[in-house]
């Protein structure tokens, strides 16, 4: 399977994911639904064709820079944020660093004694 | 030679060309830096891609519609990238069978904690209705939380900022985070870090080892399901309980 191959596949599955969203009014993004689609197929197939492999890991190897221009949005609400820098500022140091930890201590908590399972 | 630089310029500031163009240049100058400096997670790309187009955009009296009109071609590859996070989800199939059971359990304190601790610590410090409505889905990925966003009567615009800050600021704090709770297996760092940082902290998973990319990834798209699964029911409690 070629780049374009890879991509159209990819396409196809986020194209079924929105359909399935807006018809059945599901909470859930469309994307978010063909990556599940995508991932039941691969399951089922039980193989990774190559081509895909390689366009899907390129894409994600420069996941960030596809959030810089939402990003750049920040300007559109700079009233807001300067008004509000104080409480947005802590909020999301403070969420970021206690989610990283909550969700890292619950893992590793069930995740002892399991130890010959580990690599 | 009508108009010189400035023909030139007017010209191009109105074609989607010159959006596109330099966002890939400020993404490969700070991505440069960034490789220059052996990935210190002070120098974020995204962050500082963000304020070098920021300036230059007020710098040029640029509206942000003009620069979106040619950003709007990398911001559409959020969608099909989302759906290729399956590929490494797929790789580590055999892992994910083993570990089911810490996976789900850790997705759901995360997705909560996440959720609780912005809201609360943002209405400690006194944020408004809007704020606090915006911040709640910040650790997941941009389409999903600006969805949410604007279920819950937030700004999406506002989310999608709060949610690239969150990503950085997971980027950037996660290595200082977990070392500090002695978490060595890189299955539950990546899966840690994509919990609350969705794709931007995958982004810098996958650089620290392909196993903590794809818990990560994997982390990114469940907690995105589990946030927009929860969001209904949490705001069926919130109302119940009359606190809105």
């Amino acid at each position: 399977m070629n780049v374009v191959g890879a991509l159209t596949v990819l396409l196809v599955c986020q194209t079924i994911g929105e359909a399935l969203a807006r018809y059945f009014e599901l909470p859930v993004p469309g994307p978010v639904i063909g990556l599940a689609l995508l991932f039941a197929v691969l399951v089922a197939r039980g193989r990774l064709p190559a081509g895909l492999a390689d366009t899907a890991n390129g894409l994600l190897k420069h996941l960030s820079l596809l959030f810089v221009p939402a990003g750049v949005g920040v300007m559109l609400h700079m009233d807001r944020i300067g008004a509000e820098w104080l409480p947005i500022a802590v909020a999301l140091a403070g969420s970021t660093v206690i989610t990283i930890g909550v969700t890292a201590l619950a893992m590793q908590a069930l995740m002892n004694g399991r130890g010959a399972e580990r690599k | 030679m009508s108009g010189g630089i400035a023909g030139v310029w007017v010209y191009l500031s109105t074609t989607p060309l010159l959006g596109l163009t330099v966002t890939l240049l400020a993404y490969q100058g700070a991505y440069w830096l960034y490789e220059r400096a052996n990935f210190h997670p002070l120098l974020n790309p995204v962050a500082w891609s963000v304020a070098v187009l920021v300036a230059l955009l007020v710098a040029t009296g640029t509206p942000y519609e003009t620069y979106f009109d040619g950003a709007k071609f990398v911001h559409f590859l959020l969608g099909p990238a989302t759906v290729a996070l399956a590929v490494p989800l797929y790789a580590q199939l055999g892992k994910l069978k083993r570990l089911a059971l810490p996976l789900s359990v850790a997705l759901l304190a995360g997705s909560l904690a996440a959720i609780a601790s912005a809201v609360g610590i943002g209405w400690l410090f006194g944020a408004s209705r809007e704020t606090l409505l915006s911040l709640a889905p910040k650790s997941v990925t941009t389409p999903i939380a600006m969805g949410i966003a604007e279920k819950l009567g937030g700004l999406p615009g506002l989310t999608a900022v709060l949610v690239v800050a969150t990503g950085i600021i997971g980027a950037v704090s996660a290595k200082y985070v977990l070392n500090a709770l002695r978490i060595d297996d890189h299955a539950v760092r990546g899966f840690a870090v994509g919990t609350a940082a969705h794709g931007i902290g995958t982004a810098r998973a996958f650089q620290v080892s392909e196993e903590a990319g794809a818990f990560a990834g994997l982390a990114m798209g469940l907690n995105g399901l589990a946030t927009a699964l929860l969001f209904p029911f949490l705001l069926w409690l919130v109302v119940r309980a009359g606190w809105a």
